[in-house]
């Protein structure tokens, strides 16, 4: 079998890079994680004519080799390292013809490290629109190198893409621009220091604050041939290199490019003066943010209760259709539900990056950058957090892997950590039934007192997270080099299939990474809930029926009912439940209410479900349980469990603690490390347990 | 008066004259922002941070603060 050829697909940001490589590579293409960071890295293979093949790597969107985040730190430590087992055969640079000069700012420093280099021209399509013209083969001699215009949305150019990759040995590696002459005298010594280095290299390695696999920066600066020059001076020479690439690429781009400056006025500035506009640009961003809202809100829930009913029925199939015993109950108590509480948070995420991908393809989302960034940027936050903090008050889960498209890993983590705090749809059950239990049902000056309520939990959410991330943007101490510029992409029509990819893509990752942890903890919290030890527990069914035994009364169910509520507070779950009353009681709960805490960490939902089973109510009717629970007595302070004070402490209790597992499985996937998603689970359950106990003392 | 990207009204146009290099982030350089170069202010955020600029035909947005530090020669419009 023939060798595969690698292939570094590399380009600016909005040049139409993915949709380049989603037409090499079809759905053939697999993302993972660069080792030990959080930067995405996808690769694919593609089919080349004559049954040969390459390995498409579509390195992360930078506009120059001076790295300035991780992502593009990603793309210069590959293509410095020849021992990686990615290092390209052939470098692909994917431009786009409307931003064609600053594009090939990069391309001229692919093509000085000496490899050989490809120059696509993207949106070939759009040129005659734009008035511009292009002398290929005048570019193709200047440039010294194979040049192809495509098109990836109407699917041209992309067979003579292929054939430039087959018959890469006949492209020159010779590179375009000499970068030693910005100083002559530093570069001499620099080459006598190390005549077998490629100079450019060596001046990479000297500016970038990156790792590099076979050259040691320390080496190079501590040699005592050259003094090293001052971070000052070295930015200096950066600028110059900067300006002398223009210079070479404006002297190119004059021979062989012509734009007919008469085209039409664009759609873009027509566009912009109303989607940037002061009062309608907001207006809009709302609407579109109502608009996803109300998407993942609503519109999921009928894919959700589908699945819901799904698994329910699988779930009671199972335990009908296979031999009674412990192994049956496992797949149909524990398995089935677990991995239910996995395919559940499928249509939200599907819907969110439906968006999302929209956003992005079509170039709106710069727009929100520019438009959110002032407010957001007080409280450390980006521009771009402002979609995963509305999404987080549908679901945390989606609401996190949206902020895969913030740049900057700091304002990134700080979204990350506080998204957990807004209003997400699980707590919705909880904050009802207490609601429903200690808020009384009458207006207010035309207001209803318990709607008011409702409304407060969701302000006060979202007000904790801005001011969680405001502190966050204190303490942490990352280096964060990034600066704000931001380009503004001329909009354009999403690709259908560029869409679809990445909502699958998000999908799966989704499952298949957070989902394992999901179903691990959910068998965990079911074997807790289902087993118990000594004879209460593996007794259950006597005692309750003996207990019951002159009643004559009790039905077949209430028997049942009974029960199932004596075997849960036999259950490990349940001597843990009592176990950490003394720790609640200050809270106002009893060990009831710390069984339906500890089980809800499956997800806050189940606090409901819980307190059914325990009160032996048997049904999810929220009216039943309500009447059941407001029926309580507090076993230290006597009179009624549920008071204002206990309920107001409980609702404070689930607004601020990190009751989801989930969440907890999907942070450790987008952070890479326990770490944060640990600290999310310590800090939020203090804070939750500290600022219910003050409620619940000061209100008692 | 020093006059800089930051004084430019919206439709307004300016030549980029030299500038000090230090605190100007490479990546604006890189973008297309070098002395010489013609830039439109397009669109101001409320407050007018950030801008929305073309910058030798490149789109950008930059906040205030970087705007402040680039001088630039005023183009008049009817001249």
């Amino acid at each position: 079998m023939a060798k595969q050829i690698n292939v570094a697909l590399i380009g600016n940001p909005n040049t139409g890079k993915t949709s380049v490589f989603n037409q090499l590579t079809g759905l053939n293409q697999k993302v993972g994680n660069y080792p030990g960071i959080t930067v995405e890295k996808k690769e694919g293979i593609c089919k080349l004519p004559r049954g040969l093949k390459a390995h498409i790597l579509d390195l992360p969107g930078t506009y120059s080799l001076n790295a300035s985040s991780l992502d593009e730190n990603v793309v210069i430590e590959l293509l410095l390292n020849k021992s990686d087992k990615d290092y390209p055969d052939v470098a692909v640079v994917v431009s786009d013809v409307e931003n064609l000069k600053r594009n090939l700012l990069l391309f001229t420093q692919i093509k000085d490290l000496g490899i050989p280099t490809i120059l696509v021209i993207n949106m070939a399509d759009r040129m005659e629109r734009k008035g511009i013209s292009l002398d290929v083969d005048l570019l193709e001699e200047r440039l010294n190198t194979k040049v192809v215009l495509v098109s990836a949305r109407k699917n041209t150019g992309i067979d003579e893409l292929k054939e430039a990759i087959i018959n890469y040995r006949h492209i020159s590696d010779e590179p375009c621009v000499n970068a030693s002459v910005i100083a002559p005298e530093y570069f001499d010594r620099l080459r006598k220091a190390f005549p077998k280095q490629s100079l450019y290299k060596l001046w990479l390695v000297i500016t970038q604050d990156v790792n590099f696999g076979n050259i040691n920066r320390k080496e190079i600066t501590n040699s005592d041939h050259f003094d090293t020059k001052s971070h000052t001076e070295l930015k200096k020479l950066q600028h110059k290199e900067t300006i002398l690439r223009y210079q070479f690429i404006n002297g190119v781009l004059k021979e062989t490019m012509k734009v007919d400056a008469s085209s039409a006025k664009d759609l873009r500035s027509r566009l912009d003066r109303i989607l940037t506009h002061k009062v309608w640009g907001y207006t809009i961003f709302f609407g579109i943010l109502l608009l996803i809202f109300q998407a993942i809100y609503s519109w999921s829930s009928y894919p959700m209760d589908l699945i819901d009913e799904t698994f329910a029925f699988l779930s009671e199939w199972t335990k009908t259709t296979l031999p009674a015993g412990a192994f049956t109950n496992l797949i149909a108590e524990g398995i089935i539900p677990g991995l239910g509480g996995i395919v559940i948070f499928i249509p939200q995420i599907a819907f969110l990056f439906f968006f999302i991908s929209i956003l992005e393809e079509t170039g709106y989302m710069s727009r929100v950058v520019f438009l959110m960034d002032r407010i957001m940027r007080k409280f450390g936050l980006s521009g771009k957090s402002v979609v995963p903090l509305v999404s987080g008050t549908a679901c945390a889960i989606p609401a996190v892997m949206a902020t895969r498209n913030i740049e900057s890993w700091k304002e990134r983590l700080i979204t990350i950590l506080v998204v957990p705090f807004t209003t997400c749809s699980a707590r919705l059950p909880v904050y009802l039934i207490i609601i429903a239990l200690v808020i009384p049902d009458r207006a207010v000056w035309g207001f209803n007192l318990q709607g008011l309520t409702l409304m407060l939990l969701y302000l006060l959410g979202f007000g904790v997270a801005i001011g969680s991330a405001w502190i966050l943007n204190l303490i942490l101490n990352i280096k964060n080099r990034s600066h704000f510029v931001i380009e503004m992409p001329n909009y354009k029509l999403p690709m259908g299939k560029n869409i679809a990819i990445n909502v699958v893509e998000k999908t799966k990752s989704f499952v298949f990474g957070a989902g394992k942890i999901i179903l691990a903890i959910s068998i965990i919290l079911w074997v807790l809930a289902s087993y118990g030890p000594g004879d209460n527990f593996n007794n259950a069914s006597e005692i309750v029926s003996e207990q019951y035994d002159e009643q004559s009364n009790i039905t077949e169910d209430e028997l049942d009912e009974e029960i199932a509520s004596f075997k849960l507070k036999n259950s490990y779950i349940g001597i843990m439940g009592r176990g950490i009353e003394p720790v609640v009681a200050p809270l106002g709960y009893d060990w009831k209410i710390g069984i339906a805490i500890i089980s809800s960490f499956a997800a806050r939902e189940v606090f409901v479900g819980t307190l059914a089973t325990i009160y032996s109510v048997g049904s999810d009717e929220e009216e039943t349980i309500k009447n059941r629970m407001a029926a309580e007595i507090n076993p230290i302070l006597g009179g009624p469990l549920f008071t204002f004070a206990s309920g107001v402490s409980l609702l404070l209790f689930y607004a601020f603690a990190m009751q989801c597992m989930s969440t907890l499985a999907i942070v450790k996937k987008e952070t890479n490390t326990w770490k944060w998603p640990v600290l999310q689970l310590v800090v939020m359950t203090l804070f939750a347990y500290f600022v219910a106990l003050a409620a619940f003392q000061l209100l008692k | 008066m020093k006059r800089t990207l930051a004084d430019l009204k919206r439709g307004e146009r300016g030549i980029i004259k030299e500038f000090s290099e230090e605190n100007i982030p490479l990546k604006l350089l890189e973008m297309g922002c070098l002395p010489g170069n013609e830039v439109e202010m397009l669109q101001m955020a409320p407050f007018r941070d950030p801008m929305y600029l073309n910058i030798n035909g490149s789109h950008l947005a930059i906040r205030r603060e970087i705007a402040l530090l680039i001088e630039i020669d005023l183009i008049s419009l009817h001249g």
